[in-house]
């Protein structure tokens, strides 16, 4: 199958700038337009291991990131987002091009995939169970996340879990894991081999850079993972690990709190995540230190509860 | 002008006729959800697809989507009973007949124009002399004026046919309480009384609430038409006339519907808005109208050569708002219609006042500059 990096670089500009290029994430196909380099650069070194469509089939999503045009081109040039025609969202410095993409990638899933009870959390798996991580922002989510990917474990999702609401198993969608502010510097000192994207400043979240998925997380994401465990994690500089589980109504407020679509979906959300807490077992999480909380989870994830 | 269907959009060509789908390939199919979606009429799509029963010929791809539109058109619908329940509730104590007004009309009578219509407000019609009754038992119940601005308080209350948008505190719910169909700076003015004399009760909802009423049929064609052809915005164009299409099919079945429509529309001074629905109802989307009601409505209509200027712009404007849809001439048709529908909503002077407030003083302005 075709992926981004068989294409060679012009060729992929030349796609992103004609007729789009069909990536492949999870179980959907993004058509993506855009005539910004930064952001050919940061798709060909994020996704390079994706599969590619070819154009003119049926792709789920179409999102066009274009330079603003008229005096913006040359004054504090912009970055406009568009989708179907209409521009949802105000355009953004051209600088953050690419946190801006991986943004909207995410809104079109949340607010439309209605077949899959959508949760904002991370998800992992490894030894064949998977952990979802809901969580605020500044719990140290993609942290823990990240930390994890690099040490061998399947990323199924940074930002989205999808448990389809026909049988509740996680639908994988590993893109990028985005990291913020002291969340770089920490995962590059983690992981100094792992794949970042140059950081961008100044976003409404801060600084943000993209940690690249691994290819085996990419290559496996039709395969469909059992949710084990639901932990809700947060960082508390100095705190002792610890582990405290979590009775079954207070997890399924927590996780319903953190869903995109709970409402939208009504009745089957009530179901799908009525099931989904019947089949984990919750925990609320505290760690201050990396290297402790990843051997904890490898703990979890090989012998169980 | 012929319009001939072959060169219209292909969600157009879906809409008159559910059939136009069945031969797509993958790329139609994508396009056609595309549009739908542009349009906030991918739930509308598929109600049509599966009256046809043509929902199984969609490809897989498609069908993952529009049953997500389901979803999403199911839970609104639950959305708006609930919503018009609590409104009911806040009410209940001012002895007012609640008319509900376009799309809560629509979905609560239980109406074809309802079935996957998507709206984000529910707008009512009360007696101006209670709106001040209306405001504050809304007031009571959670809801709050979304303008805090002076001038736009000012804006809606001495200008306006209907208060400043109402949100729910805690549901983020909105709801207009208008108290005529037409702003009170407009040159035409339909007595709302009329309309009020003419309401129909809704058959048995909660005993507790007022009694819901809607627009007669004629009047709700009416409304819907005047309201579609006196916006200056005409992002929701295609869905807006199809409204006008679906009421037009379901009424045009009852006893004398079409022949008193329009002495009706003329006797509301709606008749251009009604000869302007008619004729773009027909040209796009093929809606079937009596030759005695368009004769009877001929004279209503622009003369030439507004005639076909106006048609330039509607044939250009009431098209899907999708890149796919857009000619050349389609930003200048919109650029126009939306002066337009300024200049339909208050006289050129207190107009001109009023964009350069908005453009320079109000906070809005201050906060982009």
């Amino acid at each position: 199958m075709l992926t981004v990096a068989d294409l060679p670089q012009c060729e992929l500009a030349a796609c992103l700038a004609g007729p789009g290029l069909v990536l492949r994430t999870g179980p959907f196909a993004n058509r993506i337009r855009s005539d910004i380099p930064q952001l050919v650069d940061g798709i060909a070194l994020l996704y390079a291991d994706y599969p590619v469509d070819a154009p003119g089939g049926f792709a789920d999503f179409h999102l066009s990131l274009q330079r603003a045009g008229g005096l913006r081109r040359f004054f504090r040039p912009q970055v406009c987002f568009s989708h179907e025609g209409a521009t949802p969202f105000q355009p953004l410095p051209l600088a953050q091009a690419y946190p801006m993409f991986e943004w909207v990638m995410n809104w079109c899933v949340s607010h439309r995939a209605h077949s899959y009870l959508i949760i904002h959390a991370a998800v992992l798996e490894r030894h064949g169970r998977a952990i979802i991580l809901p969580a605020p922002p500044g719990s140290g989510k993609s942290t823990l996340c990240a930390a994890l990917v690099t040490r061998g474990w399947r990323l199924l999702s940074d930002e989205m879990t999808l448990v389809r609401l026909d049988d509740g198993v996680v639908l994988p969608l590993p893109r990028p894991v985005s990291l913020k502010n002291e969340s770089i510097a920490i995962i590059r000192a983690y992981a100094p081999d792992a794949v970042l994207s140059p950081p961008v400043e100044n976003t409404n979240k801060g600084t943000i850079a993209h940690l690249k998925a691994p290819p085996a997380s990419i290559s496996r994401a039709g395969e469909t993972a059992q949710p084990a465990f639901i932990v809700f994690p947060r960082f508390e500089a100095g705190a002792p690990l610890t582990l405290a589980p979590m009775g079954k109504a207070r997890a399924f407020m927590g996780v319903a709190e953190n869903a995109f679509n709970y409402q939208v979906l009504g009745m089957r959300g009530f179901t799908a995540l009525g099931r989904l807490i019947d089949a984990t077992a919750a925990y609320e999480f505290r760690y201050s230190k990396l290297d402790e909380a990843v051997q904890f989870f490898e703990r979890l994830a090989r012998d169980g509860a | 002008m012929k319009t001939l269907p072959s060169h219209l959009p292909l969600l157009l060509r879906v809409l008159r006729d559910p059939h136009a789908a069945a031969g797509l390939d993958a790329a139609g199919w994508d396009l056609l959800m595309r549009q739908a979606l542009s349009a906030e009429m991918s739930a509308i799509l598929l109600v049509l697809l599966e009256d046809a029963g043509l929902l199984e010929q969609a490809p897989a791809a498609a069908r993952v989507h529009l049953e997500w539109a389901r979803t999403a058109g199911e839970r609104h619908a639950q959305a708006v009973r609930y919503e018009v329940t609590q409104i009911g509730r806040a009410l209940a104590g001012l002895d007012l007949p609640l008319i509900l007004l376009k799309g809560s009309a629509y979905a609560m009578a239980g109406l074809e124009a309802g079935r996957g219509r998507l709206f984000s407000d529910i707008d009512i019609l009360v007696p101006k002399a209670q709106l001040n009754a209306v405001e504050a038992a809304l007031m009571l119940h959670g809801w709050a004026s979304t303008r805090q601005d002076a001038y736009d308080q000012r804006y809606y209350r001495e200008w306006m046919h209907e208060l400043p948008p109402m949100e729910h505190l805690r549901r983020g719910n909105v709801i207009d309480v208008h108290h005529a169909i037409l702003p009170e700076t407009a040159a035409v003015r339909p007595d709302p009384a009329k309309l009020r004399a003419a309401a129909v009760a809704l058959p048995g909802f909660a005993t507790s609430m007022p009694s819901l009423h809607t627009l007669a049929p004629q009047d709700m064609v009416l409304h819907c038409a005047v309201h579609l052809f006196s916006e200056g915005e005409f992002s929701h164009g295609t869905r807006n006339l199809f409204d006008l299409h679906r009421l037009l099919l379901e009424f045009g079945r009852q006893d004398g519907f079409w022949d008193g429509l329009p002495a009706r529309a003329r006797e509301l001074e709606l008749g251009r808005p009604l000869f302007y629905a008619l004729r773009y109802c027909r040209r796009l989307l093929g809606t079937p109208v009596p030759e005695a009601t368009l004769r009877a409505t001929a004279a209503d209509g622009p003369g030439q050569p507004l005639r076909a200027l106006m048609d330039g712009l509607f044939l250009r404007a009431l098209l899907p708002a999708h890149p796919s849809c857009a000619g050349p001439l389609t930003p200048l048709a919109n650029g126009m219609l939306y002066i337009r529908g300024n200049w339909l909503r208050m006289p050129f002077l207190m107009l001109t006042r009023h964009l350069f407030h908005k453009a320079f003083l109000s906070p809005d302005a201050k906060a982009a500059h």
